[in-house]
């Protein structure tokens, strides 16, 4: 197993260079050096000479990426590139444009954004199966018509209006917690985006849960299960929900490492200073030195989430071997 | 999962009391304002920071030598940091006394000497913290000796020190760091004497000795002097009266040279540990705890003794109880907790609960919150009247135009069918129904660049854009549509059509509105323009693009704003002036709009104190732009305010950004309303509990019979 991830670790090096290099096309085809400082320096009073500076000071005086005037490698390590994106793979993200550190913002936003996002992760998850074990327990009854029917209508209403619908009732209306924000004693904070995260994710994640589930349901050794007079919450609580563990790990085992990069929309309205709006915040100042580490992280994380189901895999079936 | 949501109901059935306060209960009772900001200020440092968000912060942190009087209007410089106003002497080139009354054109040299009250003192910092020798405690510090530091307050010793005018000299050699971006580093080098020569002195230092400290009490400024340990004298290029502005402004405070050195050291930066992260200044408050991300609190400088809340103020004012703290030491509010809400929702729920003191008004609550009574007095809604909100209105100094490219074929130049059809469509594009029905009446139509409050803005019917109003009946009225349709067949467009062409007229308006929810607004210019006939082509853009098109003069007309950097008419009228073109000389003159005429008695007026003389100037100028039209005049923006009973001495102020200090509240009288706004709703707790038992329950029989069914 050691070599098959050392193999794996490997293979992501060319992925994060490739996500770099797309990364960095994508935002110079839209903004050039001198848009970025037009944008720091703010509209007023902006001269020629004080952009010249800025991008000598932040770097963004070289070319893109072959600089034609060098001598030998230099041609490719004088570049802006090369500047901004060789250090990422030592994890030194650097300065922001405004001069901030952001590997000490990421390290702050994190803790947040996992205070939201884990408990929604790990609540939703058991409310998701159960939900959908039920369903499957009922199947071609009433209620799980009734159950379907109530997922169809969760998944249609946006997220937006879970937030809102849930901050005029709990918060303005029956004043149960603050409305927004995050502090000492966090829990206050914390329960209502919980709460909501995980009524919006019911309807698509029980339904697909439920499709999982009724297809081990007709499989051969449910049925000798039943035969050995095992009770349906048995058969469906020990031996289906063990057995319907891959495709549940395929989509949840990838997603815990994203965790910490959390929310954008929960975050912004209950005031989260988590890591959610960090990218948003970055593209929208174009500021390329935290668009290019936050998805170098995303990037890292999402290999890591890869790499990690794959090692899920081994646990929940003894039948997997890594090699 | 049944267990989880019992245990989550049972605490939040024991703890709703407290839930609903987004503060520690250790804050009741106590002198702290609470407000919130929308967006992350880029910098504090007073060299670099000049957006309004920034200022909201460090005009309570920095105190530069003058400020603008809190309750006095029209706005007017008095000392803050000054013991009294700047003496201000002229020279000839060569140096040699001139009189006060000598004429603009004689005087080479303007010197300002400014003398500082003495004995104020910085905020607590460790910077200044001394050993018992004498020495500072944390100059020569190692990334090592910062392992477990994270903030300031981290450090174990702190201390202060007298400020004193070398640090007011230091700050305005800063102007001119290389290190630093300065946004108005290209006004002040014309101005203060051996500013560019300066900066280049310290480039080549920089070059030379790019990982050191830039030391700059190695580097004399001519134009910056100390004369003793209170006085410094700032020399300026020529006469320009408004540079007193500027010194209201935190681009002078003093900065202490143990500060920027503090930070300078290795290892401050990474941990953001920098004068652009945690300030350090002499006014009335200090920045306790900065997580942008967050919250930022302001927390009162101990050692701040040097003002006294006013005792005059306008007529009203006394009435208006805006005089009751007259000779109270400032500031009156110990703490200024900012809580970022970027979401408007969340944030007039909370100020409507209580939790923020005072709020602006977003169109989405306009209704609720403010009534317009026939005779368009705005007051506010019943509902917040039994609240105790009360309302604050003041015309922000900004104007919100529509600019026509000047030298565009089409629309620009000086020649009378381009003038003719410029007239057309301002009078053509009805700025009143915009302000009524997309900024809910907050705002007045603009008659010129100039806003109200500024002095060149005349009341009545003198102030009036007589080629798009009439005045009747006590009020400017716009002139009917027939008179723009006339003027649009005289320029050569009899009903839209050009008589050459024979082809309609096509205008194009760029702009960066996109989306959904400026397609009203955009469909609304173009009915503007179909009054006339005319199509209007909206070219929508991103920011860049549309900044290139500007720059490049690639545009026919596009929306544009200014707020202005001080209450002078100079302000506003150099955005016309032609050397200040945005084509041909980068400046800020975005419509590139030139007129020989215009430009002369801009440099004229510009060096003038207020006076008839000026005044008279500013006439014959406005009625130029009016005839020549470069901009539709567009509309100066409304600030609508609002805030509680408990909040006192709130006189709104688009100037002075340093006015927190003089606000004062009323903790106790906050509590006890808050407290009965705020009762929680406990049935929706108990209803949700029975639900989830009774469910179980159910659940629990069916599966019982099922099972039994099975066997």
């Amino acid at each position: 197993m050691i070599a098959y991830l050392i193999r794996r670790l490997i293979y992501a090096i060319p992925i994060l260079i490739g996500v770099n290099l797309l990364t960095f096309a994508l935002f110079f085809v839209v903004n050039t050096p001198d848009d970025m400082a037009r944008m720091q320096l703010g509209i007023k009073r902006v001269t020629p000479e004080a952009i010249e500076k800025w991008k000598l000071q932040k770097g963004y005086d070289k070319p893109l990426l072959v600089n034609s005037r060098a001598a030998g490698a230099g041609q490719l390590t004088d570049t802006i590139f090369w500047h901004k994106s060789a250090s990422m793979f030592v994890l030194d993200f650097g300065y922001s444009d405004d001069g901030r550190s952001i590997s000490h913002e990421i390290a702050t936003r994190m803790g947040p954004s996992l205070a939201i996002a884990l408990p929604t992760f790990l609540i939703g998850l058991a409310c998701y199966v159960s939900f959908a074990l039920l369903m499957t327990l009922f199947r071609a009854t009433t209620l799980d018509i009734a159950g379907v029917a109530l997922c169809v209508v969760l998944m249609s209403i946006s997220g937006l209006f879970y937030i809102i619908g849930g901050q005029f009732l709990v918060s303005k209306l029956w004043h149960l917690v603050p409305i927004s924000g995050y502090g000492d004693g966090g829990f206050k904070f914390v329960v209502l985006p919980v709460i909501i995260g995980v009524i919006g994710g019911i309807g698509s994640s029980s339904r697909w849960y439920r499709t999982i589930f009724l297809e081990e349901i007709g499989r051969d050794y449910v049925r000798t299960a039943r035969a050995k007079g095992l009770s349906e919450l048995r058969v469906l609580f020990t031996h289906v929900l063990k057995n319907a563990m891959i495709p549940i790990l395929t989509g949840v085992v990838v997603v815990i490492p994203l965790l910490f990069m959390g929310s954008l929309l929960t975050e912004s309205f209950f005031g989260i200073p988590g890591l959610g709006s960090y990218t948003i915040d970055a593209i929208n100042a174009q500021d390329f030195s935290v668009v290019r580490a936050m998805v170098f992280l995303g990037s890292l994380l999402y290999i890591a989430g890869l790499i990690l189901t794959d090692i899920s895999y081994t646990m929940v079936d003894p039948r997997v071997r890594l090699s | 999962m049944k267990s989880l949501a019992g245990i989550l109901l049972l605490l939040l059935l024991s703890a709703c009391d407290e839930w609903n306060n987004p503060y520690p209960a250790s804050e009741a009772g106590q002198s702290i304002l609470y407000t919130a900001f929308t967006e992350r200020p880029k910098h504090l440092d007073p060299a670099q920071a000049y957006s309004e968000n920034e200022y909201e912060f460090i005009s309570n942190i920095y105190a530069p030598p003058l400020q603008y009087h809190y309750l006095k209007r029209p706005y007017q410089l008095v000392p803050q940091a000054a013991s009294l106003m700047p003496t201000v002497t002229y020279q000839d080139a060569q140096h040699r006394s001139l009189p006060d009354d000598a004429p603009a054109d004689r005087i080479a040299y303007s010197v300002y000497e400014i003398h500082i009250k003495p004995g104020m003192r910085y905020q607590p910092h460790p910077a200044f913290a001394r050993t018992h020798d004498g020495r500072l405690e944390y100059e020569h510090l190692t990334p090592a000796d910062l392992r477990d530091v994270h903030v300031p307050g981290d450090f174990p010793h702190s201390g202060t020190r007298v400020v004193n005018a070398a640090d007011y000299v230091n700050q305005i050699k800063r102007l001119a760091n290389p290190q630093l971006h300065l946004p108005i580093f290209g006004v002040m080098s014309e101005y203060i004497v051996g500013l560019k020569a300066y900066a280049d002195t310290l480039q080549q230092a920089v070059q030379m000795h790019p990982d050191a400290f830039l030391d700059l009490s190695v580097y004399p400024l001519p134009g910056a002097e100390v004369v003793d340990d209170t006085t410094y004298r700032i020399t300026i290029h020529g006469k320009y009266p408004q540079f007193a502005y500027w010194l209201a402004m935190p681009f002078f405070a003093p900065m202490p040279p143990e500060a920027e050195r503090f930070y300078a050291q290795p290892g401050m930066r990474e941990r953001n540990l920098s004068l652009d992260w945690w300030p350090v200044g002499s006014g009335p408050y200090f920045l306790s705890e900065n997580n942008p991300n967050r919250r930022m609190v302001l927390t009162k400088n101990p050692y701040f003794d040097s003002e006294r809340y006013p005792a005059e103020g306008e007529a009203e004012d006394d009435k208006a109880g805006l005089l009751a703290d007259a000779g109270k030491a400032l500031p009156l509010i110990d703490r200024v907790v900012f809580t970022l809400e970027k979401e408007t929702i969340p944030y007039w729920n909370k100020f409507l609960q209580g939790y923020f003191d005072a709020s602006g008004i977003s169109s989405d609550s306009f209704d609720q919150a403010v009534q317009v009574s026939v005779g368009g007095e705005t007051s506010v809604s019943d509902e917040m009247r039994e609240q105790g909100i009360t309302l604050s209105t003041s015309v922000a100094i900004s104007t919100m135009y529509t600019g026509f490219n000047w030298l565009d074929p089409v629309v620009g130049g000086s020649s009378e069918r381009a003038r003719k059809l410029r007239q057309a469509i301002a009078i053509a594009v009805d700025f009143e129904e915009f302000v009524s029905i997309f900024a809910n009446g907050r705002g007045i139509s603009a008659q010129s660049p100039i806003p109200p409050g500024i002095f060149g803005y005349l009341e009545g019917e003198a102030g009036i854009n007589k080629l798009v109003y009439d005045w009747a009946g006590g009020q400017a009225v716009r002139k009917p549509i027939a008179e723009a349709r006339r003027l649009l067949a005289e320029a050569g467009y009899p009903d839209g059509v050009d008589i050459n062409t024979h082809q309609p007229l096509v205008i194009n308006l760029d702009t960066t509105a996109t989306g959904v929810g400026n397609k009203s607004r955009l469909d609304w210019m173009r009915k503007q323009f179909e009054k006339l006939n005319v199509q209007l082509v909206v070219r929508s853009t991103d920011y860049n693009r549309f900044q290139d098109k500007v720059r490049r003069g690639d545009t026919q007309m596009f929306y544009f704003g200014w707020n202005a950097d001080y209450p002078d008419p100079e302000n506003f009228l150099f955005l016309l002036h032609g050397p200040q073109g945005k084509v041909s000389y980068s400046g800020e003159n975005a419509a590139n709009y030139s007129n020989p005429d215009y430009d002369r008695l801009f440099l004229k007026m510009k060096n003038m104190e207020n006076s008839p003389a000026r005044q008279a100037i500013i006439d014959q100028m406005l009625e130029i732009l009016r005839r020549d039209s470069p901009w539709l005049w567009g509309y100066h923006p409304k600030n609508y305010v609002l805030q509680h009973g408990w909040l006192h001495n709130v006189k709104p102020s688009v100037m002075a950004n340093n006015k927190l200090k003089y606000w004062r509240l009323d903790a106790k009288s906050r509590d006890a309303l808050r407290a009965r706004w705020n009762q929680p709703s406990r049935w929706p707790l108990w209803s949700a509990l029975v639900l989830v038992l009774l469910s179980g329950f159910w659940l629990w029989r069916v599966l019982q019979k099922k099972e039994a069914c099975s066997r």
